[in-house]
């Protein structure tokens, strides 16, 4: 952990300008990740059926986890001094990961001086961070844990164009969101397509107030991107004088650099297309569209671009953007090829994002697109790792791995099931059946729900 | 009872309106019935011109009957959602038809949204291929808008509704009278439930007074009323206990306030939400007030749901309390997810038959309909669905719904959506697949 730290924490000093001839900032980074795992022990978990997050589906077999990381996976596993879990009859499979999650800046209860997920002061607030939100008192943290959810992006809203820096954490509820930031991950970025800046906006009498606002809205911010990027750049190699220091244009030169990935909130298939095409004028990557109700509809183009569809089950029809969604969605996204993700946008939805996976494999059934349990762990593990940047170290179980583990009671994909271990880098995190040992944010102490109840 | 089922057939075919003249036998599969035989396994079900007739396992099938297959399938009563809006609208923000909402007290308990029920929205097909066959569709509240508009506490009256998309698919009107209380009432009358509490008060001494002095008050020899005689008129089937107050409540204390005032005035609630009604389940059930909830709402979303807890259906259900499910999420676009609901609500403690009691029979009995639907018996209207496998698991879809004996096309715009989509041929552009 300690060597990627530092790996990672040169790259994100050097977020501006490090690998283009710039010298460093010479800053330490700001608000950088505190976050350390608990204390665990060697743990073995013995035969199960165990979803690997690689394709791959054991049965009855075991998992071993020590100092954190995952150290074997297959049958026959003994380690001396382990605890040993009995998990015959249940599953194991990655702990859940949400690319899209608003806890902590869209807190329960939902006051309005908890209202912290939208900067909608301008369209384009590229210079906000959703870290700097979220509140870790939020008890919505500890029941997506109780859905077995181990890591999660927090984003800005999408009243902006351009929301600002989401933030990956990891779901252990910390008295500051610094120790609870996944060590190395890096930031993402929120961006907005269709009805809601414009909505937002338009209804100010400010730009933008149509789809055709929104495009030039964002092709104005990269085009300033671009001109910081070259005038940083310039002044490094001795040309010209270096702009004072503008955090809005230094995350989005973070993304012309490759170093923060695009999160871009997007319905409809027709606007993803254009979406990519501004991606492509500008020499960035859309890592990720989010909702992505349509995304059925350009499967195809979202394979060639090698950028993710993050969408729900079956949420359709809430706003005209939604009109055409389909159960069928994520796996037609799949069988094209493209990376599907199951993701939540509710405090509510993270808590079974493995149901949410079933309605869909049952959906792709009646129509012959088999989705076995073994691929479709993926859209809510590996896939979602792969998003946010942080897949070489969590998402799967494969020796090496942060251990973010979870038991559950039998199939994830059946509505029955609970998850009822849930253990982060090793860590035993959340046991369903002692209810007295699962973490308890200041929020719900007092509250009668916690007698068994919440979690 | 062979009696009364063949005069219940006259006299529902008769108010339906039409005569499918049909027999139709489903024949072979596990039938949960949620009546009294419980479930019945290799059993066939007649259904004779919309009604069930006949439901077991030596039943044969008359001549010239249609024979459904059902070996090896399950099949249930068709679900019923308790609170939404199917038909009211079909776009949720910003866009399209919205007709759930009333603004302005010029008529309040009077505002009855059957009249806006739209048996061919695009919801009602989504949500009926999925086993959804009857529904309330309920009145909603707005708070002020920018000309200071907001609605009243009474939202108005919510009726119950068939998904068979004709004209005549109202089954109940005036089946409850919509009341906002607790946080989302009191912005709607003087912001303290305090003046929430009043306006309801008032609304019910108001018709209380017109229903003793109505002479008196046609001879304008009494008071004038703050309400319109819509307001009035439909308030007296509140009195008179024939139409219940449906209360969106979620806070303990507000329900406890609930009780003493049916109490008082001798009249029905029904609980909308219900967050914290576990905490004081043994009271509603002494006093008959049933609760319509969301089984996965386990979160304090505001200070009147500070306890909620996610296992309170058992609580309830346990305590003798009559409950409904509402969806995880949406209660109208995706009402189809009641199952969802009802399956969390087992992992939480529930048994399988009072979950699919809850989504079937539980909320007929609610609305006051359990002698017409809600459950597989002879006398019954034919509400059947047709399952692969366990309706509550989340990997099973209907293979065929039946509505009143009819059985409806299984498609919907989203399946045909994704049969276009689902067409990979290159060549010409979507449009034309």
């Amino acid at each position: 952990m300690s060597k990627l730290n530092v790996a990672l924490a040169t790259v994100s000093v050097c977020l501006v300008a490090c690998g283009k001839g710039v010298p460093d900032l010479d800053v330490p980074e700001p608000f950088a990740s505190r976050y350390q795992a608990l204390p665990s022990e060697t743990t073995l978990l013995t035969g199960a059926t165990i979803l690997t997050g690689t394709g791959v589906r054991l049965e009855n077999a075991d998992i071993l986890m020590s100092k954190g990381k995952i150290i074997a996976v297959g049958p026959g596993l003994d380690a001396d001094g382990a605890a040993v879990v009995d998990a015959s009859g249940k599953w194991v499979t990655p702990g859940i990961i949400d690319v899209h999650s608003h806890l902590g800046v869209y807190p329960s209860p939902g006051t309005a001086s908890h209202s912290d997920g939208n900067e909608a002061t301008s369209p384009v607030t590229a210079e906000v961070w959703a870290e700097h939100s979220v509140w870790p008192h939020d008890p919505g943290f500890v029941t997506a844990l109780a859905g077995g959810v181990t890591s999660l992006q927090i984003l800005p809203g999408s009243a902006n164009l351009i929301g600002g820096r989401g933030v990956t954490l990891k779901n252990i509820p910390g008295r500051d969101v610094q120790s609870m930031k996944f060590p190395g991950a890096p930031h993402g970025l929120k961006m907005a397509c269709g009805e809601n800046p414009k909505r937002v906006y338009g209804r100010r009498g400010t730009a933008p107030s149509t789809r055709m606002g929104n495009v030039a809205g964002y092709r104005a911010a990269w085009i300033e991107a671009a001109d910081y990027r070259d005038k940083m750049e310039a002044a490094a190699r001795g040309e010209g004088e270096a702009p004072m220091r503008d955090l809005k244009l230094e995350t989005l030169v973070g993304v012309l650099n490759g170093e923060i990935l695009v999160h871009n909130h997007c319905y409809r298939g027709d606007e993803m297309s254009i979406m990519l095409d501004i991606a492509e004028e500008f020499g960035y990557k859309v890592t990720a569209f989010h909702h992505a109700v349509e995304a059925y509809k350009v499967a195809d183009l979202l394979a060639e671009k090698g950028t993710c569809a993050a969408m729900w089950a079956d949420w359709w029809g809430f706003k005209m953007e939604a009109f055409d969604g389909i159960r069928e969605n994520a796996a037609i996204v799949d069988r094209a090829g493209a990376c599907a993700i199951i993701h939540s946008d509710d405090a509510i939805g993270i808590q079974r994002l493995n149901q949410e996976t079933a309605k869909v494999m049952g959906a792709a059934a009646r129509v012959g697109i088999d989705i076995p349990p073994e691929n479709a762990i993926k859209w809510i593990t590996s896939n979602v790792a792969k998003a946010l940047g942080i897949a070489d170290v969590v998402g799967t179980l494969e020796p090496g791995k942060m251990a973010d583990v979870v038991l559950w009671s039998g199939s994830p994909f059946s509505v029955y099931t609970r998850a009822e271990l849930v253990y982060i880098d090793g860590a035993l995190i959340y046991d369903r059946n002692n209810p007295a040992a699962n973490p308890v944010t200041d929020f719900s102490l007092g509250t009668s729900a916690l007698a068994g109840g919440l979690q | 009872m062979n009696r009364s089922y063949s005069w219940m057939t006259i006299f529902v075919v008769f108010l339906s309106g039409f005569v499918s003249a049909q027999t139709t036998a489903i024949v072979g599969g596990t039938v949960h019935t949620v009546g009294p035989a419980g479930t019945i396994e290799h059993a066939t079900v007649i259904i004779e011109d919309g009604i069930i007739t006949a439901v077991g396992k030596n039943v044969s099938a008359p001549s010239g009957a249609t024979i459904v297959d059902a070996a090896g399938k399950i099949l249930t009563p068709g679900l019923f959602t308790p609170f939404g809006q199917l038909g009211l609208v079909e776009i949720g923000a910003s866009a399209g038809p919205l007709d759930a909402v009333q603004r302005g007290d010029q008529f309040t308990a009077g505002f009855d949204v059957a009249d806006a029920f739209n048996p061919r929205s695009t919801l009602i097909a989504v949500n009926r291929i999925e086993g959804v066959t009857r529904a309330l569709i309920a009145p909603q509240s707005r708070r002020a808008d920018e000309s200071g508009n907001s609605s009243h506490v009474f939202s108005g009256l919510a009726a119950v509704v068939n998904l068979s998309g004709r004209a005549d698919s109202i089954d109940r009107r005036a089946a409850a009278l919509v009341v906002n209380l607790g946080e989302g009432g009191r912005g709607l009358a003087g912001e303290s439930r305090a003046s929430n509490l009043l306006v309801l008060r008032n609304a019910l001494d108001e018709a209380r007074d017109y229903r003793d002095n109505k002479a008196a008050f046609e001879r304008r020899q009494r008071r004038e009323y703050q309400h319109s005689i819509a307001d009035l008129e439909s308030l007296q089937g509140v009195l008179t206990g024939d139409i219940p107050l449906l209360a969106n409540v979620h806070r303990a204390a507000d329900m406890e306030l609930l009780i003493r005032l049916t109490a008082e005035y001798g009249i029905r609630a029904i609980i909308n939400g219900g967050t914290e009604a576990w905490m004081i389940a043994g009271q509603l059930a002494d006093a008959s007030i049933p609760v319509l909830m969301g089984p996965t709402a386990n979160l304090p979303s505001n200070f009147d749901r500070i306890n909620a807890r996610r296992d309170s259906a058992a609580l309830l259900i346990s305590a003798g309390v009559k409950v409904g499910f509402a969806g995880p999420q949406s209660q109208t676009h995706n009402a189809r997810n009641i199952t969802q609901s009802a399956g969390n609500a087992v992992s939480e403690g529930l048994s399988w038959d009072d979950a699919l009691h809850a989504i079937t029979l539980a909320p007929a009995e609610i609305f006051g309909l359990s002698d017409r639907i809600g459950s597989i018996e002879a006398g019954k209207e034919a509400d059947i669905v047709i399952w692969p496998g366990d309706p509550l698991e989340l990997t099973n879809y209907p293979e065929q719904v039946f509505i009143k004996g009819e059985s409806i096309s299984m498609s919907s715009r989203q399946t045909l959506l994704r049969d276009r989509y689902l067409k990979t041929e290159t060549g010409k552009p979507p449009a034309f697949r």
